[in-house]
């Protein structure tokens, strides 16, 4: 499904390069590499817990390179680890929401244009719809993108969002990850209609339906949509088709609900074979390209592993510190008998 | 599911409560007799004009100025931009809402009636009260949500209740109720240069009653909006009371007087955070004490209060703190809304179970 006008001038910016689609594929290789080592982590205590997004490099990665950090923002669910490793943002900041050592992650949302993680999963669709609003009433030209998932279609929020975005012409990019699996509910049982882009007709709004196992594809619709949106044309919802290769979270059982086969015959192409068989085809990497990303991505989560263990509790006063901008006598009040409780002082 | 069916002219013209206390709640000094409706509307005139990155936003608030008219005339003169219509959906406003202070707005959205919250309460709670301390401080959330608040006048179902034990249930809320005009403007003015999320509650039964409004100062002695406040000064009992319940007690105290008790009245006015110490300082003078509300017994705020002042107060205690309240029922319809909400007779009743209180 493609019903997004192909836009009058050449706003989308040309086709890849192939220093892009190398970054691309180095981007992919980081995130496949840090997200089976987050899993592993969990295994051997480091962690408590993950959710893994194996098979969804291309569409986290794709999407998240379209985003301009000087004036676009972005609003995760709590799956969206490569987009924020391609937006740049802190990785052990944004790893420590799974360390149990913040809600949200340590990362500054204002600096790396990423709100906190949340697992409300639809309740952030609504927020990139305020911001792209505030953007309209500021005259700017930032795009608010959206991450949700199959599963979080089915929310009420969602419904609103869209509704209020292609009312107000938001300049919002609805970005859904159909993994085919809203943990153990398969995409046939929870979408009516078998696809959350076919909605986007309702409320007016144009819509993509992608590949999103293809890296380029995804870069692609992702810059159209942001293209449309930052025209003042309201917005637009892409549906990125991919597998959750994985568990839902590292607690999951996938046994439970789908065979080995059913795995196999639903995952599809490996999003980054399919690129490497791209930049193999095309000459634009060799072998000696694909080793040294590999040795990079493992450099890279060594470090953040290394970030993550040296990361200590939170100073309990922050618990009653950040609550409010302005705290309250009955705060500060129990913040006192705490550290009297704990011996804290 | 919130599409109002209750028409404006309806509200302007039914004041179940009948209490007129503007001689009662007037400040000292010389100002302008309004009604609550315009001393909010006054107030959002204002913060429009003096902060830019106000927006007023909800369900019939722009052109039509609300179906209580408290935005009246506040879009044809701030513009569309500034006040603005939006869909009907709560959850929409209030996310929205979230969304605009990320991007350094201060919203100030309206749900039209209490009831409707409730379809909102995901974004009010995980979202709005969170969304600071979630990001550490770094996307504070200075929201003022208004809501018509509390019954007495009549309406459908969802059209009058009374939230606040459920918002001031929640961290990260904060929750006010002013109980006049005068209140009404010096609260709101307050509430909407906060930086945190505050839950606005109108008594909508008093949108209508005139009073005092003195824009110049908020209390007599130049205090601050941020606390508690006495009402009426007494030496026999303390009513704590907020929202339309003041203007009743004030009424109650002046029955009272004739029989010769004097009666103290603390309009709390913060229902999170509540003033301790007005509370203390109130309760340490009278000795007794009787909280009013509408909202039903069983987890109100009734009890907090209570406990507050039994913390503070115990070794003066003369009898146990008294509730009287709404009762542990569905709001009910408008023909058995005078049994439901404390009328003179159940304060009276409350005031006298403490007066001859004996150690058992």
């Amino acid at each position: 499904m493609d019903t997004l006008p192909l836009a009058a001038t050449g706003d989308d910016a040309g086709p890849l390069t192939s220093a892009q689609l190398r970054e691309l594929y180095s981007l992919m290789v980081a995130v496949r590499h840090l997200d089976t080592s987050a899993i592993a982590w969990q295994r051997q205590g480091i962690i408590p817990g993950y959710a893994p997004e194996l098979g969804q490099e291309a569409a986290q990665v794709g999407s998240g390179y379209a985003v301009d950090t000087t004036r676009d923002f972005v609003f995760p669910t709590y799956r969206e680890m490569g987009v924020a490793r391609t937006m740049g943002v802190d990785m052990v900041g944004y790893m420590s929401t799974h360390k149990a050592t913040w809600h949200g992650g340590l990362y500054d949302p204002v600096e790396s244009r990423l709100a906190p993680i949340q697992a409300v999963v639809a309740g952030s669709v609504l927020h990139a719809v305020g911001w792209a609003h505030g953007q309209t009433l500021d005259q700017k030209d930032g795009v608010a993108l959206t991450y949700f998932g199959d599963g979080a279609s089915s929310q009420g929020d969602v419904h609103e969002a869209m509704n209020f975005a292609a009312v107000m012409k938001a300049p919002v990019v609805f970005f859904v990850q159909n993994n085919g699996w809203a943990i153990s509910v398969p995409t046939d049982r929870q979408v009516a209609g078998g696809s959350v882009a076919a909605r986007a007709a309702g409320y007016g709004m144009p819509a993509l339906q992608i590949d999103g196992n293809d890296v380029v594809a995804v870069v692609e619709a992702t810059r159209r949509a942001f293209a449309h949106a930052r025209s003042g044309n309201g917005p637009v919802l892409i549906e990125a088709m991919t597998y959750r290769r994985g568990p839902h979270s590292t607690s999951d059982d996938p046994g439970r609900y789908r065979s080995l086969d059913e795995e196999r015959d639903g995952a599809g192409e490996d999003p980054l074979e399919r690129l490497r068989q791209r930049l193999l085809a095309d000459g634009m990497a060799d072998e000696a390209f694909f080793a040294d990303a590999l040795a990079a991505a493992k450099a890279e989560e060594e470090q953040i592993r290394t970030g993550i263990q040296a990361l200590g509790p939170r100073p309990g006063a922050e618990m009653f510190d950040l609550v409010f901008q302005e705290t309250t006598p009955a705060l500060q009040a129990q913040a006192a008998n705490w550290r009297e409780e704990s011996e804290h002082v | 599911m919130s599409n109002s069916i209750l028409a404006s002219g309806t509200a302007a013209s039914t004041d179940a409560a009948g209490d007129n206390t503007a001689e009662n709640t007037a400040p000292a000094s010389a100002g302008t007799v309004m009604s609550m409706q315009q001393a909010l509307n006054r107030a959002l005139d204002e913060v429009l004009a003096e902060n830019p990155k106000a927006v007023i936003f909800g369900e019939d608030c722009g052109r039509l100025g609300g179906v209580f008219r408290i935005t009246d005339g506040l879009q044809a003169k701030h513009g569309a931009q500034r006040v603005f219509d939006t869909p009907l959906a709560e959850s929409g406003i209030l996310g929205m809402s979230v969304g605009l202070a990320m991007a350094g707005f201060h919203p100030i959205p309206e749900v039209q009636f209490d009831g409707f919250a409730y379809p909102a309460i995901n974004q009010i709670v995980c979202q709005i009260a969170r969304m600071n301390y979630r990001s550490r401080g770094t996307l504070p959330m200075p929201i003022t949500l208004r809501v018509p608040s509390f019954g007495g006048i009549r309406a459908p179902e969802h059209h009058g209740e009374s939230l606040e034990a459920l918002f001031a249930h929640v961290p990260g809320l904060k929750v006010v109720s002013p109980s006049n005009p005068h209140e009404a403007y010096h609260l709101l003015k307050y509430a909407a240069t906060r930086p945190d999320p505050v839950i606005f509650m109108e008594p909508k039964s008093r949108y209508w009653q005139k009073g005092e409004v003195d824009p110049t100062r908020h209390d007599a002695d130049g205090g601050s909006p941020a606390g508690a406040k006495v009402m009426r000064e007494g030496r026999h009992l303390t009513l704590v009371a907020w929202g339309a319940m003041v203007a009743r007690c004030l009424q109650v105290a002046e029955l009272a007087a004739e029989d010769g008790i004097d009666i103290e009245v603390l309009d709390l006015r913060w229902l999170k955070p509540i003033d301790a110490a007005a509370l203390a300082a109130s309760v340490r003078k009278t000795r007794r004490a009787v909280v009013v509300h509408e909202a039903p017994l069983t987890s109100g705020l009734g009890a907090e209060v209570a406990q507050l002042i039994t913390q503070s107060c115990f070794d003066t205690l003369r009898a146990p703190v008294e509730r009287v309240t709404g009762f542990d029922v569905p709001y009910p319809s408008g023909d058995l809304e005078d049994e439901y909400i404390p009328n003179i007779d159940r304060i009276l009743f409350g005031i006298q179970r403490v007066l001859e209180y004996k150690r058992g």
